[in-house]
């Protein structure tokens, strides 16, 4: 960890602290716990994840919202960028550090919503040796390009907003909704393949003219950089290694803060919910999820499914729909037919979720149902609220 | 045109919109169902007689088994074959990977030696960090590359139109505009070429043209709109008719009581029935009223050519249902008018 003084506003949102500190007792989560209503009260941190369009980010306001009523001091953050956060709690232009949202209830409700860059510009300040260092690096072109929305850049700041807020002691729960890539997963590798990327050969060939060694025994490497180099244009490279030379020095700072994140994923009070909806190929990427989180040894705490059809009638749909079928031409027959094709999406979704729910298990499902209208309010968050804590 | 397999008519508006530009881009948020929409024209396209290829951008998808074919690990595949008798095309399907792009690229660049080292050594990965939207520009050069064969004819294997199912929205847009950043970017050299290039072809009514797609729902109203609007300010890209996906179809007759209903028709309903159909109708008219809600206000607000979509209660999107999409595609298209707003 590197020890200079940290930029302010880096501090006021991250008390000094060892990452040491957070090293907390391997030996085995905690049993995990019965119903969602027992995991915000008991969780510190809680990572929704889910496919694009499941309902990730109104799942993660519903349940900092009722942390919030516990009595918890809350936050959530969100990281989609379009912004359905700020509509689901009725709220415009939250910003990168906490804004409180007033609310009838006993506890704290706060809401961020990630701002990659601003994030990156305050690690940047965190690591830098000293002003210097720190300005030579937020005016560098290569840096302001990788500093935005670029792959796993994204996901690495999301988990540093994470590692900031629970260290913040003003937050008894962090809940964060997970960038909407396609592979929902990767911030759980971001840490790591940033610590790869520091120690990539190519990384060290870069920051080479400090230190000549490296120079002849990387020819191979440095006959690659031109080659591409003559294809993006030299500029290019000459920004890479302008901001790698300037980055010297702050690698340990990084890889430290990689390892301290990647513990508090692995960590028993780290609860991971699921999000899903019953569409066939949304359970699929669900699956794909729970496995991946199995392969990280991390259990699934709760398994929330989105958008469920109603069900109607215990009868089967082939039933309903001979009915149909005879009654065709009549108002009796429409009705039927009605009944018939929401017996058979009611099925489907069962058939869809039954696997799934077999994969999480013993992870409580709470599944909320197709509601009447759009949710972007904290009345319609306090309406899901009524079906995830029944 | 030849007449289609059903012998429907009016597929004059939907060959008159595949022959509008060289390649459709398919974008949506993420759950709108884009991979649907995509399959579902690509099938259409079929119907009119034309032989569209599908290009997917983010791996595979779910578009094989929609098509009833075995999920082939495929470069290109064709996932229907032509049917010179029902005058129906072949639908040819490709992925396209920014990494496999990329090689080519290198390959192409006087760099074969090299590029499969540069990819695996990592370099690569480090050049695209330090030139954002180089993926992106790469990938819509090939698309390019795919486009510039059209336009000449070349040979029989010519795609008549090509169909991107493009990265989510957000993303969305990020990919289209890379052409423009770049161009800002990188001063010399073939990327900014081959920007150029791209940015020359997204702006072209005649070779591009965005087919945007939501959910008959608020949020994904709201979001399509402000993407067409950034799309088309921030990209000058044209865009096509707006798909409306998962719209209940109506029923008649759901306002009738069920016991009335029931009188009516001579029988008799059973214990609890008569509840069932009644919460069941009152749900369906319910929802239908938002759907129609929504899609007023998304022509209020969009002045585009609507294609709506039903929802398929089944559920489960297998060839019967990718069909019934691809009627209502060809329904959509049937009345697009000559000149698009």
């Amino acid at each position: 960890m590197n020890d200079a003084d940290p930029a302010p506003d880096a501090a006021d949102a991250r008390p000094a602290e060892d990452p040491a500190a957070v090293v907390r007792p391997a030996d085995g989560r905690p049993e995990p716990a019965a119903d969602l209503a027992g995991l915000v009260d008991g969780a510190e941190i809680v990572i929704c994840c889910g496919s694009g369009g499941v309902g990730k980010t109104t799942t993660a306001a519903v349940l900092a919202l009722q942390a919030a009523r516990d009595g918890r001091r809350a936050v959530v953050v969100t990281i989609d960028p379009a912004r359905r956060l700020a509509d689901a709690l009725g709220l415009e232009g939250i910003g990168n550090t906490p804004a409180r949202i007033d609310g009838a209830w006993d506890g704290e409700l706060s809401a961020v919503m990630l701002d990659t860059k601003s994030t990156f510009d305050e690690v940047v300040l965190r690591y830098a040796g000293d002003d210097e260092q720190a300005q030579r690096i937020l005016g560098n072109r290569f840096y302001r390009n990788i500093s935005g929305a670029l792959s796993g850049t994204q996901e690495y700041m999301a988990m540093e907003k994470l590692y900031e807020l629970q260290a913040d002691e003003s937050f008894d729960l962090v809940v964060v909704d997970t960038p909407p890539t396609r592979h929902a997963l990767d911030f759980l590798d971001a840490p790591r393949n940033l610590t790869r990327f520091l120690d990539h050969r190519l990384y060290r060939v870069l920051t080479a003219p400090n230190r000549g060694v490296m120079k002849a025994v990387n020819k191979a490497a440095l006959t690659f950089v031109r080659s591409v180099s003559k294809i993006v244009g030299a500029e290019v490279f000459d920004d890479a290694i302008a901001f790698f030379q300037a980055f010297e020095g702050m690698e340990d700072g990084f890889r430290e803060r990689a390892r301290a994140v990647l513990q508090l994923l692995d960590d028993p009070r780290t609860a991971f919910v699921l999000v899903a909806s019953p569409r066939r190929d949304t359970v699929e990427e669900a699956r794909f999820f729970a496995e991946r989180l199995a392969r990280a040894d991390i259990p699934v705490a709760a398994l929330v499914v989105n958008r469920v059809h109603p069900r109607f009638t215990d009868q089967l749909p082939e039933a309903a729909r001979a009915r149909a079928d005879t009654l065709a031409g009549t108002d009796l027959g429409g009705l039927y037919r009605n009944l018939a094709d929401f017996a058979l999406i009611a099925a489907r979704e069962e058939e869809h979720l039954s696997g799934l729910a077999e994969q999480v298990a013993p992870a409580p499902i709470a599944r909320v149902p197709l509601l009447g209208s759009d949710v972007h309010d904290l009345d319609g968050l306090t309406e899901i609220a009524t079906h995830l804590f029944p | 045109m030849p007449p289609t397999s059903d012998g429907r008519t009016g597929t004059d508006g939907a060959a008159r919109f595949f022959a509008s530009s060289r390649v459709v881009i398919v974008a949506g948020k993420g759950g709108v169902g884009k991979t649907t929409v995509t399959a579902a024209l690509a099938l259409a396209a079929a119907r009119v007689g034309l032989a569209p290829l599908v290009v997917e951008l983010e791996g595979k998808s779910g578009l094989a088994s929609m098509f009833g074919v075995d999920d082939l690990d495929y470069a290109e595949a064709e996932l229907a074959a032509a049917d010179p008798e029902a005058g129906t095309g072949a639908v040819q399907a490709r992925t396209l990977t920014p990494d496999e792009a990329l090689i080519e690229y290198l390959n192409d660049n006087g760099l074969k030696r090299l590029s499969k080292r540069l990819v695996s050594s990592g370099v690569v990965d480090m050049v695209s960090t330090a030139v954002p939207g180089l993926r992106d520009i790469i990938v819509l050069g090939k698309v390019k590359q795919i486009e510039q064969t059209m336009r000449k004819g070349d040979g029989d294997d010519a795609p008549d139109v090509v169909i991107i199912d493009a990265p989510a929205a957000g993303h969305a847009i990020t990919f289209l505009r890379s052409a423009h950043g770049l161009v800002d970017a990188v001063r010399v050299g073939p990327i900014r070429a081959q920007a150029l290039d791209v940015q020359a072809m997204l702006t072209d009514a005649t070779r591009v043209q965005v087919v945007l797609v939501t959910l008959p729902e608020e949020t994904p109203v709201n979001e399509l709109v402000e993407t067409a609007y950034s799309l088309e300010d921030e990209v000058g890209v044209s865009l096509g008719p707006v798909v409306v996906n998962g719209l209940y179809p109506e029923i008649d007759g759901l306002d009738v009581d069920p016991k009335a209903a029931a009188k009516a028709a001579g029988t008799r309903l059973r214990a609890g029935e008569a509840t069932a159909l009644a919460d069941a109708a009152t749900f369906r008219l319910h929802r239908t009223a938002l759907q129609r809600e929504q899609v007023e206000r998304l022509a209020e607000r969009l002045p585009l050519h609507p294609i709506r979509l039903p929802f398929l209660f089944d559920a489960e999107l297998d060839p019967e249902g990718l069909s019934i999409l691809a009627d209502a595609v060809l329904d959509g298209l049937a009345d697009l008018p000559q000149v698009e707003p």
